[in-house]
């Protein structure tokens, strides 16, 4: 099976995990500071930044990109608990 | 003696003017005494709202809580016709400032609603309605009402995510909102009035907008440039019309840090909190400060819980750059005096801040991973798993509180070595 390599750099943490799986089931093991209210991509709470390999995550869904724009996201931004990884190198960190 | 603003008259609550255009049309709580749970207050509140009337349109700024929906309707007739508002500005959606949103929009159907971006949702989760029209705004936005005009600034999580302020720039007010606002009612109205409102000034700020201190900064980038301002109308509490300026400088006082800096520059904070019944959780305490302290460029200091109330606590963490627990497990739990502190954290912002447990016990030691789940719950990142040692600990187990003290200044100065861990690794 695919793996990616993703790095929460906010604790120097780089995880090994298969594709399909969600950042939040990831982060959330390792202590990363990015934080979830509803974890299923209604609040908005979970916005982090994507500073490389955008393109290694799943597109966003439609109703993910209404949250992004309803909270302002920012270009690079991604809601952690619907994105997830598809192989390649990713790096995030909490807004 | 001051004369009071009449405030009903013939059994009929009235306006109560702040300038020729502009009117308080809010409601008198005096018999509340305890609000959103968290919040006491002595002699009740205010729901502020406010009439602008323009050559071409008027505008209601915010409304009441629903139980006061008459005196705010009441005030409203005394001043304008329903036909006359082209505008109604919601500053935050909580329901003590919406309560008659639903049956204004009623009587004035064809006023325009402005709210911030991010009230969005919440205004359709709070009036479930799907078909609704209204116009979002952000800083720089303005609505004219002809001879008036009313500018917005985006001023968010003060107290919630949709808070925003609204400004008249021809009369130098400003709508802030729940910002400079406090608990306090009185039917004299304004600051230079009422009575002494301080404590309830400071004690609404230490608890509804301490946890943003960020943001409060923030807002106050765009408040100050608007000095010197007549009047500034809150959402609750006095209106500050004498020497409004006082008020603005106090948020910014209030907004630094609490406690005087004691480090130098670039160096990092590192509390540990222990409690300890038979000395054992304490030893790994004393253990992992020594650990901690071998790391240059982080200050390092070490509490027992038993030894001070909590507030002063609350104050150090609120500036520190790292906190450790330790905990005891006793009945498969976390010990009070830990649960109190952890409790009493939700009025400062500990986003990101690192976060570390540790604790002796006797069978079953669930309460380092409790600590931590709640550690995780305050957005504090925990990046070190938390160090269990059964009972007393050994000269090798003290190692690996030294280790574990090490690990976490390291990483709170960046010198920690980053690893690749597999998922499957992870428990």
């Amino acid at each position: 099976m695919a793996k990616a390599t993703i790095t929460f750099e906010d604790i120097n943490v780089t995880v090994s995990a298969p594709a399909g799986t969600r950042i939040i089931e990831i982060s959330e093991k390792v202590g990363s500071g990015i934080t979830y209210g509803c974890r299923e991509g209604d609040c908005g709470t979970c916005i982090m930044k994507v500073t490389e390999g955008w393109n290694n995550l799943t597109e966003p869904s439609v109703l993910e990109d209404k949250i992004l724009r309803e909270n302002m996201a920012g270009k690079h931004n991604r809601l952690a608990c619907q994105a997830q990884v598809l192989g390649g190198v990713i790096k995030v960190k909490p807004v | 003696m001051i004369k009071a603003p009449i405030l009903i008259q013939d059994g009929v609550p009235q306006a109560v003017s702040l300038s020729e255009r502009v009117h308080w049309i809010g409601a008198l709580d005096p018999n509340l005494r305890t609000f959103d749970i968290i919040l006491k207050t002595a002699n009740g509140t205010s729901y502020n709202a406010y009439l602008v009337q323009g050559s071409d349109g008027f505008a209601v700024i915010d409304t009441v809580k629903e139980s006061f929906a008459d005196d705010f309707f009441a005030r409203l007739e005394s001043v304008a016709r329903y036909e006359q508002i082209t505008v109604i500005v919601l500053n935050h959606l909580e329901p003590d400032h919406t309560g008659a949103l639903p049956e204004l929009m009623r009587r004035a159907p064809q006023a325009r609603l402005y709210i911030s971006q991010k009230a969005q949702t919440m205004l359709k989760a709070l009036l479930k309605q799907t078909e609704l029209e209204f116009t979002t705004v952000l800083s720089g936005d303005s609505v004219s009402l002809g001879d008036r005009s009313l500018q917005f600034l985006h001023t968010p999580y003060l107290h919630w995510p949709d808070t925003q302020c609204t400004y008249l720039p021809e009369e130098y007010t400003l709508f802030s909102g729940d910002v400079f606002g406090c608990h306090f009612c009185d039917s004299r109205l304004f600051n230079d009035e009422v009575g002494d409102f301080r404590f309830s000034f400071e004690y609404y700020y230490a608890h509804i907008m301490r946890p943003f201190k960020e943001y409060v900064n923030h807002a106050l980038d765009l408040i100050e440039p608007l000095l010197p301002l007549q009047t500034i109308a809150p959402a609750h509490g006095p209106l500050l019309r004498d020497r409004p300026q006082r008020y603005v400088k106090r948020y910014r006082e209030l907004s630094q840090t609490t406690l005087l800096n004691e480090t130098s520059g670039g160096e990092k904070t590192l509390l540990i909190f222990y409690i300890s019944s038979y000395g054992n959780t304490r030893r790994m305490a004393e253990a992992i400060y020594e650990g901690a302290m071998a790391i240059e460029q982080v200050r390092v200091s070490l509490y027992d819980l038993e030894g001070s109330e909590i507030e002063p606590f609350v104050d150090l963490i609120e500036g520190a750059d790292g906190i450790i627990f330790g905990t005891p497990t006793i009945n498969g739990d976390a010990v009070k005096p830990v649960w109190d502190l952890l409790s009493s954290l939700a009025v400062i912002n500990l986003k990101s801040k690192l976060g570390g447990v540790f604790g002796s016990y006797g069978w079953t030691g669930e309460a380092v991973r409790m600590v931590e789940d709640r550690l995780r719950g305050l957005k504090l990142r925990v990046p070190i798993p938390g160090l269990r040692i059964k009972l007393i600990p050994t000269d090798e187990e003290l190692e690996l509180c030294l280790a574990f003290g090490r690990e976490l200044a390291q990483e709170l100065v960046g010198l920690r070595q980053s690893k690749i861990i597999d998922m499957a690794d992870l428990a």
